[in-house]
């Protein structure tokens, strides 16, 4: 007995991540700038996000999971934050 | 009855998946490692009798204080109470038949003694000088010695606390008995839950900083290397993000114990229970907030010294409050004075004033007097020593009946208690005054107007250590000797206390369902 | 009958969640982790924006970003290992599983094929970086992180390779499928953070001064 696997919906969050891979490569042409930066890194979030809620199913899982997924994320923010502190203040 | 203790062949000891086995494991592994390590304190307080240092060589001396740090801090303080105490009772107490993951639990063992053997290997076969920090540039450029070997061993002994850490959380989390609510929870658990949670989410950070230090050394060329614009002071930023909670991951579960301890010998519930809970999960949670106050002078910016140091002043709300309740909880209870009672409160004390001198440390211009000097050994000995230890043996004392199945001789434990008091007190509180003289940490010679208080330090060492040595014969002795004490000698609550001692293999029989509020005493009952 | 299997079914159910809840209890330890070398990242780059451009111009943007295109599309694969295995078509799991197994070791060749040539043109820090060039001596600190960030993703990337040839060989075997499929999630779930990490590092290497 061999059942359907639906998988529509797995292809299709690979082709949007492809897609924004490739919106990434392109920021690539043409000078140089700061705005680059900040456009590559908005995708790479994106990207995370996809991943992570629906290949890692964040999306399904009960809060306690996404309390655990918060907590590294906090916590490397913690270090981030007082730690650069430190030095922007110089 | 069969117990968890039958079967005694080595074979079944070293493949065990049995949480209270592992936790003995633990038990012989750190006092294994706590002796070594209170062997090389007791040979700087030795050479420490003279002020010309002439006992052993500066170098020698940079050695000793090495080993001992790094075995105290990694290999005895920091798996004291949760891998030892917390693998026995973690489990029982919230009525489970093991931990999680056992296998992962035995894993965390080994990997704690491949790390421990590492440092060993490396303090006999030279020695390392870099003191327990491990601070760049030293350490990755000029200090002679097995540095990586050593770094090596703490980075890996770090995945024991993660592998135990993260154990212990998903066990709280899954495996609690029916009707056991988080604010039914004994406080011994809310202390191991917060230590875990910085030891899963500090400890990577050691290991990336140990990591990019051993590289540098390796390749001469890194990224705390200021010749290509590295900075050495991200190391230290980097080392204290886990080093100051680090702190926290050695008293919360200290403070869980003392709470259990004090409510039972007092015969009432805890003071304040939820605000008991909350204070311990603060704690743990501020305590990541402030490891900037270990670098008021190491050229950090005032600002961040400014934020720093109020955070910090805010850790001793919670604690403080802990203090408060634990007072609280013995006023007017019918109090028994017996060895673990003695120890927690001999804890009390110790922690308030290793605390209050945390606030003079964390204070900016006081620091800038005191940072590097015997002053800061005094402060976080009376945190780590009169606190942590206090509790720890302490605990070990409290729950000896349930492990062993078997009474201590009860005068001479607190003899033994008090030994360790009066020792403790008379080896560190000299110190302060050292420090607030001005006299440096970390140095084999001194002038000679600190003579005597050195000499008052080191005499209390040596009733430190009798005090030490105690225990160690007299609770052997009893665990094959002792008088058989019963499932419930101290007529304690808790699930642990319900069980035979000692436990049978699996636990529980059947798993129990709690329908009782925590600490349910009453000082009425005969006590 | 069918009641002991619902209650083992519950049973299962509460195992899984307990094993997944373990697995991302260590990815927020990997996380903080990498978090070491993200700060040390953030701060030079803060301090040395030109070598950093300049560090950046020296990546092989096409290798990075076929590299990426490769795990980006083996997680599609491991996500669908996962239903696969639950729906019991054990040659589905094998393929997807096998798929992302050499898409996985394929990035490694590449990686090995850039470092290579890094080490050709005298990247590697050290004594022997770019010799008789005055270059900015920051852009040692660029490859230097470099070299570390990606050295421990390649190393992410070994383990999960083991890891997922032990699940082929548990699927092939039996001992993983319908009735015990958690291993494929909580596997998988580790194979998606790696793809997560490099997801971030490569805007922050192949992207920069761009």
């Amino acid at each position: 007995m061999k059942s359907e696997v639906p998988m529509c919906d797995l292809i299709g969050i690979g082709i949007a991540l492809l897609f924004l891979l490739a919106l990434s490569a392109l920021t690539v042409i043409g000078p140089s700038a700061g705005w680059k930066t900040i456009v590559s890194l908005a995708i790479a979030a994106a990207k995370l996000v996809l991943i992570v809620w629906f290949f890692m199913r964040l999306g399904r899982h009960r809060g306690l999971i996404r309390v655990f997924a918060a907590a590294g994320l906090c916590w490397l923010s913690l270090l981030l934050v007082l730690g650069f502190g430190d030095y922007l203040t110089r | 009855m069969s117990t968890y203790l039958d079967r005694p062949t080595v074979r079944s000891w070293l493949t065990t998946l049995d949480h209270k086995r592992i936790g003995l494991l633990y038990l012989f592994s750190i006092t294994f490692f706590f002796t070594i390590a209170a062997a090389a304190a007791a040979a700087m307080r030795i050479a420490l009798l003279s002020p010309s240092g002439d006992l052993v060589a500066s170098d020698v001396y940079n050695r000793l204080f090495t080993t001992h740090g790094v075995l105290m801090v990694w290999f005895f303080l920091i798996p004291a109470v949760p891998n030892v105490l917390g693998n026995f009772l973690l489990p029982l107490m919230v009525g489970a038949r093991d931990v999680a993951f056992p296998r992962l639990n035995l894993a965390s063992w080994y990997v704690f003694m491949a790390g421990g053997f590492l440092v060993l290997y490396a303090i006999l076969f030279g020695g390392v000088d870099t003191g327990w920090t491990f601070y760049t540039p030293y350490s990755s450029t000029y200090a002679n010695g097995h540095v990586m070997l050593m770094a090596a061993g703490v980075f890996v002994s770090g995945f024991s606390s993660i592998f135990t850490g993260l154990n212990f959380i998903v066990t709280i989390h899954r495996l609690r008995a029916p009707g056991l609510t988080w604010f039914r929870l004994p406080l011994f658990v809310w202390g191991i839950y917060s230590t875990s949670i910085i030891m899963v989410l500090a400890t990577p950070v050691l290991a990336a900083t140990l990591l990019l230090m051993g590289l540098e050394r390796a390749f001469g060329v890194g990224v705390f290397d200021p010749r290509i614009g590295g900075d050495p002071l991200l190391f230290q930023h980097l080392f204290w993000f886990y080093s100051h909670p680090a702190v926290y991951i050695m008293i919360l579960p200290g403070m869980g114990v003392v709470s259990e301890i004090i409510t039972c010998f007092s015969r009432k519930p805890v003071f304040g229970y939820k605000v008991m809970a909350f204070a311990i999960l603060a704690i743990a949670t501020l305590g990541f907030l402030v490891w900037g106050h270990h670098m008021f002078v190491s050229s950090e910016s005032v600002f961040a010294g400014v934020v720093f140091s109020f955070l910090s002043f805010m850790v001793s709300v919670p604690s403080a409050v802990k203090v408060f309740n634990w007072t609280t909880t013995l006023m007017r209870g019918s109090i028994r004075m017996d060895t673990p009672l003695i120890y927690a409160l001999g804890f009390v004390a110790l922690f308030t004033i290793g605390g209050l001198t945390g606030l003079f440390l964390a204070t900016l211009p006081v620091d800038v007097h005191v940072h590097g000097t015997y002053f800061v050994v005094a402060h976080f000995h009376y945190v780590m020593v009169g606190g942590m230890v206090m509790a720890y043996l302490g605990g070990v004392h409290y729950w000896f009946p349930k492990i062993s199945g078997r009474l201590y001789p009860e005068m001479l434990a607190r003899f033994a208690a008090l030994t360790i008091f009066i020792g403790f007190n008379l080896t560190f509180f000299p110190q302060f005054i050292l420090g607030y003289l001005g006299m440096p940490r970390r140095y084999s010679m001194y002038p000679p107007e600190f003579h005597a208080l050195n000499v008052l330090s080191t005499a209390g060492a040596s009733i430190l250590g009798v005090g030490y040595l105690l225990p160690l014969i007299y609770l052997v002795w009893s665990f094959y000797r002792g008088r058989p004490a019963g499932p419930n000698p101290w007529k304690a609550k808790g699930l642990e206390w319900t069980v035979p001692s000692p436990p049978p293999e699996h636990n529980f029989d059947a798993i129990p369902t709690v329908t009782e509020e925590p600490y349910a005493y009453n000082p009425e009952e005969d006590p | 009958m069918s009641e002991t299997a619902a209650v083992s079914a519950e049973v299962r159910e509460r195992h899984e969640i307990t094993t997944q809840l373990g697995m991302w209890g260590f990815l927020a330890t990997e996380v903080l982790f990498f978090g070491g070398f993200f700060m040390a990242y953030a701060l030079y780059r803060h301090s040395y924006p030109e070598a950093f451009a300049e560090g950046g111009r020296h990546m092989a943007f096409g290798l990075g970003t076929t590299n990426t295109a490769l795990l980006l599309i083996s997680s599609v694969f491991v996500a669908i290992a996962d239903r696969a295995v639950r729906a019991g078509r054990r040659g589905l799991t094998l393929g997807c599983l096998a798929t992302a197994w050499l898409m996985g070791l394929a990035f490694l060749g590449i990686k090995a094929i850039e470092y290579t040539q890094h080490v050709s043109d005298h990247l590697v820090p050290g004594r022997h970086f770019l010799p008789g060039q005055s270059s900015n001596p920051r852009l040692q600190l660029f490859m230097y992180l470099y070299f570390g960030m990606t050295g421990l993703h390649a190393f992410h990337m070994i383990m999960g390779l083991i890891a997922v040839a032990w699940l082929m060989n548990g699927v092939r075997s039996g001992r993983i499928g319908p009735s015990r499929p958690e291993p494929v999630a909580v596997i998988g779930l580790y194979w998606h953070f790696v793809d997560c990490v490099w997801v971030v590092l490569y805007p922050l290497f192949y992207l920069v001064g761009r």
